[in-house]
């Protein structure tokens, strides 16, 4: 089993986080905090991936062929339902704030304005 | 066999809680069926509440009887042989029910004061409390890491759409893209963790992964996924200095929203962190739990304090109410982090008391906007006096409740934490609840005085220099009175909170149900399908005169506090100010910084617990 998935996804990770750290713009904050959700699933995979193993689907191979984790390819489906709802919620406010601020730049945003 | 059958099917309602508010929210979004009236979406929301509240009772009754967890497999999936856990469970105490009692009651709460609340906006937001209730109710019974997690997001979704409610605000929308962003990290945290846990033990079920981990000593393997997985829940609880989101979100969701999130949301987070750490990592960390309570209670006590003296600095009296919040949940986490079923049973016991006055002070505010259109102590100064007479009674006894007045509101839980913390040679903890409360209720106590009653000099904006803008209340038709929704839900929740903890028996039981909680082979036996250890004798702490003596001094003190900070007698020197100032600023609204902010708070927290174990 090699590092590298888990290196990849710690580097997808911090990327995405530099990301909106350094946002200038909310619409980029939003990507970023996508970036950042699927370095969760380079980490699910990796977790559940066996070397040499085929897909988990038993139908016309015997039951002992090695094969991936499904449960982890269950948990990254769920999981990027969930991110797709989150960033679906986030690209409805940003739209309505563009609508009333016409701007998404955050320096131009102050919290309390009414 | 018919007590089996009896036993069963009690347990196998559980499941109900989840659907019913669930298949309730779908058909109320789908707008059937016609005709469709704003009272049919009113009564079909608060029936759903109520029947949520009757279940999680029987569930709480339930468990209280029973030894050790109430376990509800989902599709009749019984556990193999070699004892590992097929499918998903429900697998809950008396201490997730009572979470999930506490939800639905405190919903039902929101749901009465929106009586009256968006006339014009339709069925949407009974349907997001719905999700938002069944997602909650969901995360506090089941058994299972990752189910955990998909409620978490569940409800946090519903709870990001709640705050960004009046889309016609600005404010609103920043709020909540703020809370949805820093949350969404938080959650993405508590994932990596999960599947770190998951390649290490090949399981999801709490109980089999607790019983994975005991085998073998903790490595960095273990260490990494618990400072994941819990600074992601303190994320959620609003642990500085994961808790900027807070204060903006709680300023402009709408105030049956605010209900909710300020009695029970930020809660989850601290609830979650106990039930993960006592039925998964107890075992393997155990040899390092000095440390462990060193940088739990640390975090805690940092909060309890900055969120106190923060309060003061606020104009905005959601703001104040809001960091009142961060404050009390951090003094909640003091109890969890002590790691010991009596520091569990004390925040048990602080939890729902502290919940349903904040929630009744919410509902103050919201009385007090509806009818004096503001929200800011700087321009309502004296204005309160148009409220009924009864509102002041009101916010004081929710306020005397939340100082911890004996044998009220929080003082049963405090006291508790107080001893649970001398047992573990922690007791200095109790200076910072005396602090921590007290400078947060005299925050609260001089706002009422203010506003209620016009005292203390008019117009002070030093502590916030923005002109405040005109509110509109959040209400239909008269602004002429108060709507007696308003009264009912305020005196409801107050009086619950002063009680719920006070009353004679729930100290036993909360103690008792906390070392049930703690015993990580009591919960994993059932679970797992094995007969149950014997129960260990619970040694029960009554308080003692020093904790009474205490609670007296914190109502005092804050009554003193705050009538020497209307008087101007407390003179603040001036760098003290200045720090006050900038660390007010910290609180910018900015994403970034927030983010940035939780991001060191994770890699000190991780840091931290690498260094204690």
């Amino acid at each position: 089993m090699s590092v590298l998935p888990y290196v990849v996804a710690v580097w997808i990770c911090l990327v995405g986080l530099y990301g909106i750290v350094t946002s200038r713009h909310l619409l980029h904050t939003i990507i970023c905090v996508s970036v950042v959700q699927s370095s969760t699933y380079v980490l699910l995979l990796a977790v559940g991936y066996r070397q040499g193993g085929v897909a988990p689907v038993f139908v016309d191979i015997p039951h002992t062929t090695p094969a991936v984790d499904p449960v982890v390819q269950a948990l990254t489906l769920t999981d990027v339902v969930v991110g797709g709802a989150v960033t679906a919620l986030l690209l409805a406010i940003a739209v309505q704030i563009e609508k009333h601020l016409h701007t998404l730049d955050p320096d131009e945003l102050d919290p309390l304005r009414d | 066999m018919s007590s089996i059958l009896y036993a069963t099917s009690i347990a196998d309602l559980a499941p109900l809680t989840v659907a019913i508010p669930f298949g309730l929210a779908a058909l109320l979004a789908s707008r059937l069926p016609f005709p469709f009236t704003r009272h049919y979406a009113e009564l079909v929301a608060a029936a759903g509440a109520l029947v949520v509240a009757v279940l999680c009772l029987l569930l709480l009754s339930k468990t209280l009887d029973s030894d050790g967890p109430v376990v509800s497999r989902i599709g009749g999936w019984q556990p193999r042989d070699d004892g590992v856990i097929v499918g998903i469970n429900f697998a809950f105490d008396s201490l997730g029910a009572a979470l999930a009692l506490l939800a639905a009651v405190l919903v039902g709460a929101a749901l009465v004061f929106a009586w009256r609340f968006f006339e014009a906006v339709g069925p949407t937001f009974h349907a997001l409390i719905l999700v938002f209730l069944g997602a909650l109710t969901g995360f506090a019974l089941t058994g299972d890491l990752f189910n955990m997690f998909v409620f978490f997001e569940l409800m946090s979704v519903s709870a990001y759409a709640l705050t960004a409610y009046r889309i016609e605000r600005a404010a609103s929308l920043q709020g909540a893209l703020t809370f949805a962003v820093t949350n969404s990290v938080g959650a993405v945290m508590i994932l990596f963790g999960i599947a770190l846990l998951y390649g290490r033990t090949g399981a999801l079920n709490l109980a089999q992964v607790g019983e994975a981990l005991a085998s073998r000593p903790s490595d960095g393997l273990v260490v990494t996924a618990f400072a994941l997985i819990t600074g992601g829940f303190l994320v959620k609880a609003a642990i500085v200095p994961f808790h900027f989101w807070l204060a903006d979100a709680y300023a402009v969701a709408p105030t049956p929203a605010a209900i909710v999130f300020t009695g029970v949301m930020s809660d989850l987070g601290i609830y979650a962190v106990a039930r993960i750490y006592l039925t998964v990592f107890q075992a393997p960390l155990e040899p390092h739990v000095e440390g462990l309570r060193a940088v739990l209670v640390g975090f805690a006590v940092v909060t309890a304090l900055l969120g106190a003296a923060l309060a003061l600095a606020q104009n905005h009296l959601k703001r104040l109410l809001a960091f009142v919040t961060i404050s009390q949940i951090g003094l909640a986490l003091i109890g969890v982090g002590l790691l010991t079923p009596d520091g569990v049973a004390g925040a048990t016991l602080l939890i729902p008391a502290d919940g349903l006055l904040r929630a009744g002070l919410f509902v103050c505010i919201g009385a007090i906007l509806h009818r004096c259109g503001s929200v800011y102590q700087s321009s309502l100064h004296g204005r309160g006096r148009v409220l009924p007479k009864v509102f002041p009674v009101f916010f004081g006894a929710a306020v005397l409740g939340l100082a911890a007045l004996p044998p009220l509101g929080a003082y049963p839980g405090k006291a508790l934490v107080e001893e649970a913390a001398g047992e573990v040679g922690y007791g200095w903890v109790a200076i910072v609840f005396v602090v921590a409360t007290a400078v947060a209720a005299a925050a609260l106590l001089r706002a009422g005085g203010r506003v209620f009653f016009g005292w203390g000099a008019p117009h002070e904006t030093d502590t916030d220099p923005r002109e405040p803008p005109a509110e509109e209340s959040e209400l239909t038709g008269s602004r002429g009175r108060v709507p007696g929704v308003m009264f009912a839900s305020a005196a409801v929740l107050i009086v619950a909170g002063l009680l719920v903890a006070a009353v004679p028996g729930t100290a036993e039981d909360a103690q008792r149900s906390a070392h049930a909680f703690a015993d990580r082979e009591a919960y994993a036996a059932p679970v797992l399908g094995r007969p149950p250890p014997p129960a260990e004798p619970v040694h029960l702490l009554h308080g003692g005169a020093l904790e009474v003596v205490l609670g007296l001094l914190t109502a005092l003190g804050s009554i003193a506090l705050a009538v020497a900070l209307l008087r101007d007698l407390v003179p603040l020197p001036r760098p003290v100010l200045m720090g006050f100032e900038r660390l007010r600023r910290q609180h910018s609204g900015q994403i970034g910084d927030y983010v940035a902010w939780a991001t060191v708070g994770f890699a000190l927290l991780g840091g931290l617990c690498a260094l204690a174990t």
